[in-house]
């Protein structure tokens, strides 16, 4: 697909000279190369492409993409996005961030853009451990969780990254998995297509200090563990496709046979949030499943627009400002 | 009637004083209006709790207003006053120290019930204990004559009738210091005509009826009047520091040609600048209530790197917090304005009471070396131009700017000379639109001048590049951890702003005969009681030279030569000494202090007195 200028771009377009500077093994190398090879298809030029990150291993991901970036600090990223989304409804806004820097040190920045619904899509790597500062627990290691700064355990009860953005009113979340790259590209497409804030969590593997934390969907070939989920369509799962999810009279969700009656059709774009969210609350540790794919998909005004619009309108109301009347106003008088 | 004798007065300070509920900032903010169309110079300082509604009659509850005007030019809103209106028992115990002997005290008789004594702590009522028996005490039931003179006015209930005894106190006061009432009454036809006839009627009769009330009470033998001042012929109009602050921040939009983008959240006394910024949208002004005040900072770098004009704005308690931004900020090279409204502190400290406390924090309170340019405003009408200077420093050299205002500056107001826009600068930036070093565009490339980097801003195609907090390269702004490289962008980023010191006017100094020994060195909002006190000083016969520092970072490349050129150097501030410690270690001059934290300006009386003492003990 050609972008803005009638270039035809492709995945090498996106790449930089710089070294990436990951470790081997680790699950943002594939984060990064579908990211790379993504991006063509939305035709937008690079120069209208900016990437946002703050603090973390995840956050080195600007300096891999040829588009304008910034590395900022951390948590801040959504924040500053927000200044420049707002000021520049133009640019095509990207915001990368981790567990720790998006619901640990930048928790308020990331509730307060989803409420808001800022143009941006925001791409969190949950490795469920801090990488970059050598192995200490995140906002989304599970409780009891040993690390170097618990050695008898952690004692937080962890997030859920997809029921904490949908509770922050998020209007698009959606999951995927580092090396599913069709899944993760599904996801990102329609996250991309979304106006408004998009929260997708993606599943990313820490060969070194977290190893294997999501081996249950990430390796997951016979589709045994990974629930997909896709609007309009039943959500069963299983080799055969032979298990399901129903919702029951309270709103939880239960596991039963694809062929009993009840089982739940997926709609991302229920007006409320309560089946996304109880859709959120399926893992692998309560229902032997955990579902990836789009949650919640909703339209709902967005602040850069609304904002745009008051700018129209107070120009519209009161002509475009002319400064010398505006230091004139009030009360004046002369001396001579 | 009305035929009172007039006696002339060269200035008069009036102080209002009731509860927060009795609308003391409007009587004041109107009686300035009068006094400054009648062509007086004027200076004003409100003063109020940061309780918004604190228990009626209660002390903390006493809001006050105080208003200088002459019929020449004159620099604060004066010490002491000489007429304290105090509208209940609470508002006289809180002020009447700062009355001299023999000042005019009107009070509102009404007010001094047993409760409203009790409530502040009276055991008698001093209007009958014979306490106040040593200034001219005028008791004046305002309370029952407001009220008598609404009974006719259909609508209004009888404790909205009560609640227009500040209109006529305003009326009475208009009538002693024979200032015309109609300006009021259009203020107030366009505030209440046509949501509230009733209220307005209210009003305007009670502010007639207090007027009426001057020309026929005994109690008042004279008026007095106070001539129009000598000042610079042009358009003028009352603005508090604020309300300047915001229009300069506007008016270096326009200079700019960049949109406004303002990040923000509600802190005492900043907030009335994103209140007032919220309500130029036409001028294409973006206003960002943000969630905290580091998301108010983070914001504005986003729209920075976007190409906006961006400014965040705060007082000490949420500047503190932005300091990881502003840090960014020195290293991506950015321009950034952060407005710090100072309060007094630490902590939370006295949000409405105006201190110099936070210079040494914008200076120096960030992590590692992150020199930043410093500026600061001397009066309200100056919040204007130092503001557009801020942003001129921050758009050229592409660096955060802190620009310090304070709450004395924020809400006190004085007359402003309409600047004429064609002398105002032009802040045009020059974007980057084309690689710098061949085909390639590198980012920290700096022109070779201003040390500048070049800002190339999302959507100019072919020179897309990433920036960030981690140690860039020289030139390609690469991630660098190379030990000289780091030693240089330091030396680099420090020079950059150090070299900003030829861009800006060499220090004046005001010393009208040339022959003093002594300077006064101060910066920022305590212009007008340093120029004040040198101005007394004089007076005396006694040679004094002043000298006000805008820019505090660089400071004025011959601010060596001034201090060593005086054998004696005072250096007032509000705060415990900080300028001081950075002329005394930069400099090695043996300057002394004069230093106050009060939560008030600085009484001209009483540091003149400093100045002539240092004078006499050479």
């Amino acid at each position: 697909m050609s972008d803005d200028n009638g270039h035809t771009l492709t995945a090498k377009d996106f790449r930089t000279d710089q070294e990436v500077r990951w470790c081997p093994g680790c699950g943002d190398y594939a984060i990064l190369a579908a990211m790379q090879s993504f991006m063509p298809e939305l035709g937008i030029a690079r120069e209208n492409t900016v990437f946002v990150s703050g603090i973390g291993c995840a956050a080195r991901f600007p300096y891999y993409m040829n588009t304008y970036g910034m590395h900022s600090i951390h948590g801040r990223a959504p924040a500053i996005a927000t200044g420049l989304a707002t000021t520049r409804p133009d640019l095509s806004v990207w915001v990368v961030t981790g567990d720790g820097d998006a619901l640990s040190i930048g928790g308020n920045h990331l509730i307060h853009a989803l409420r808001r619904n800022i143009n941006f899509k925001i791409l969190l790597f949950n490795n469920r451990i801090y990488g970059l500062t050598k192995g200490q627990y995140s906002p989304t290691s599970e409780l009891g969780k040993v690390t170097k700064s618990t050695p008898m355990g952690s004692l937080d009860w962890p997030f859920n990254p997809i029921s904490l953005a949908i509770g922050a009113e998020a209007t698009f979340v959606g999951r995927a998995i580092d090396t599913d790259k069709k899944g993760m590209t599904e996801v990102l497409r329609a996250a991309a297509e979304h106006r408004g804030s998009a929260f997708v969590e993606i599943f990313q593997n820490c060969p070194i200090f977290n190893d294997d934390a999501f081996e249950f969907v990430r390796d997951d070939k016979e589709g045994v563990n990974r629930i997909a989920l896709h609007h309009g369509e039943p959500i069963t799962w299983g080799a055969d496709g032979e298990k399901a999810l129903r919702q029951l009279p309270d709103g939880t969700i239960e596991v039963c046979a694809a062929s009993e009656d009840g089982v739940l059709v997926h709609d991302s774009s229920h007006t409320e949030p309560s089946l996304a969210f109880a859709l959120s609350r399926v893992t692998q540790g309560t229902h032997g499943g955990t579902p990836v794919g789009v949650f919640r998909n909703v339209e709902r005004a967005v602040y850069d627009d609304l904002m745009a619009e008051q700018l129209r309108v107070a120009e519209k109301k009161r002509g475009k400002g002319d400064l010398a009347k505006l230091l004139h106003s009030g009360e004046t008088w002369v001396v001579s | 009637m009305g035929i009172k004798p007039v006696e002339q007065l060269s200035q008069v300070i009036v102080r209002f004083a009731g509860d927060s509920g009795d609308g003391m900032q409007l009587t004041g903010s109107q009686f300035t209006s009068e006094a400054a169309l009648l062509g007086n110079d004027i200076s004003t300082l409100p003063d109020f709790p940061a309780e918004i509604r604190a228990p009626a009659g209660s002390l903390p509850g006493v809001s006050g207003f105080q208003l200088h005007f002459a019929d020449h030019d004159i620099l604060t809103p004066g010490d002491a006053p000489n007429v304290l209106v105090a509208m209940n028992p609470a508002a006289l115990k809180t002020n009447l120290a700062d009355l001299p002997k023999g000042g005019t005290l009107i009070v509102d008789a009404d007010a001094f019930t047993d409760r409203n004594l009790q409530k502040a702590g009276y055991a008698q009522s001093p209007l009958e204990d014979g306490s106040l028996d040593e200034y001219q005490l005028h008791p004046v039931p305002l309370t029952t004559l407001t009220v008598g003179a609404l009974k006719d006015v259909e609508g209004v209930t009888p404790r909205e009738a009560e609640r227009s005894k500040n209109m006529f106190s305003l009326g009475l006061m208009s009538w002693l210091y024979g200032r015309s009432i109609d300006p009021t009454i259009a203020f107030l036809e366009e505030k209440f005509a046509a949501k509230r006839p009733e209220i307005y009627q209210a009003n305007v009769k009670a502010l007639q009826a207090g007027y009426a009330f001057g020309e026929t009470t005994e109690s008042f033998a004279v008026t007095y009047e106070v001539k129009p001042a000598k000042l610079t012929p042009g358009r003028y109009r009352n603005i508090t520091g604020n309300q300047a602050l915001s229009l300069g921040l506007v008016a270096s939009s326009r200079l700019s040609g960049l949109p406004l983008f303002l990040g923000a959240y509600p802190i005492t006394p900043a907030s009335s600048i994103l209140e007032e910024l919220a309500d130029y949208k036409e001028f294409g002004v973006r206003t960002f209530q943000a969630e905290d005040e580091i998301a108010a900072a983070g914001a504005a770098v986003g729209a920075a790197f976007g190409g906006a004009l961006a400014i965040t704005t705060s007082a000490g308690p949420g500047v503190v917090l932005k300091a990881e931004t502003v840090g960014l900020a020195i290293m991506l090279e950015l321009p950034l304005v952060i407005c710090d409204i100072q309060r007094a502190g630490p902590s939370t400290g006295m949000p409405t009471k105006p201190e110099q406390g936070d210079l040494l924090m914008v200076l120096y309170g960030r992590n590692s070396e992150s020199p930043v340019p410093v500026v600061a405003a001397r009066s309200p009408s100056d919040c204007f131009d130092a503001a557009i200077e801020a942003c001129r420093i921050a758009l050229k050299y592409r660096t955060p700017v802190y620009l310090l205002s304070d709450a004395y500056l924020a809400n006190g107001s004085e007359p402003w000379l309409l600047p004429e826009l064609e002398t105002l600068p032009d802040l045009t930036p020059t974007f980057a639109t084309e690689p710098n070093a061949g085909d390639e565009f590198l980012p920290y490339l700096r022109d070779e001048q201003t040390l500048a980097r070049p800002w190339a801003v999302p959507g100019t195609p072919g020179l897309e590049h990433r920036i960030g907090g981690l140690e860039k390269a020289d030139r390609t702004g690469n991630i660098s951890y190379d030990p000289d490289n780091h030693d240089l962008m330091t030396r680099l980023r420090a020079q950059k702003v150090a070299g900003i010191a030829s861009d800006i006017p060499e220090l004046e100094v005001d010393d009208p005969d040339g022959d003093a020994k002594v300077l006064v060195l101060g910066w920022g909002g305590t212009y007008g009681p340093v120029a004040a006190a040198a101005r007394r000083v004089r007076e005396r016969g006694k040679p004094v030279a002043h000298a006000h520092l805008r820019h505090l970072n660089p400071l004025p490349r011959n601010t060596g030569d001034v201090l060593r050129r005086y054998e004696k150097v005072l250096v007032p501030e509000m705060n415990l000494g900080q300028l001081l410690q950075l002329v005394r270690a930069q400099f090695l001059v043996d300057a002394a202090g004069y230093n106050q934290v009060r939560g008030v300006p600085l009484r001209a009386a009483e540091l003149a007195d400093a100045i002539e003492a240092l004078v006499d003990s050479e």
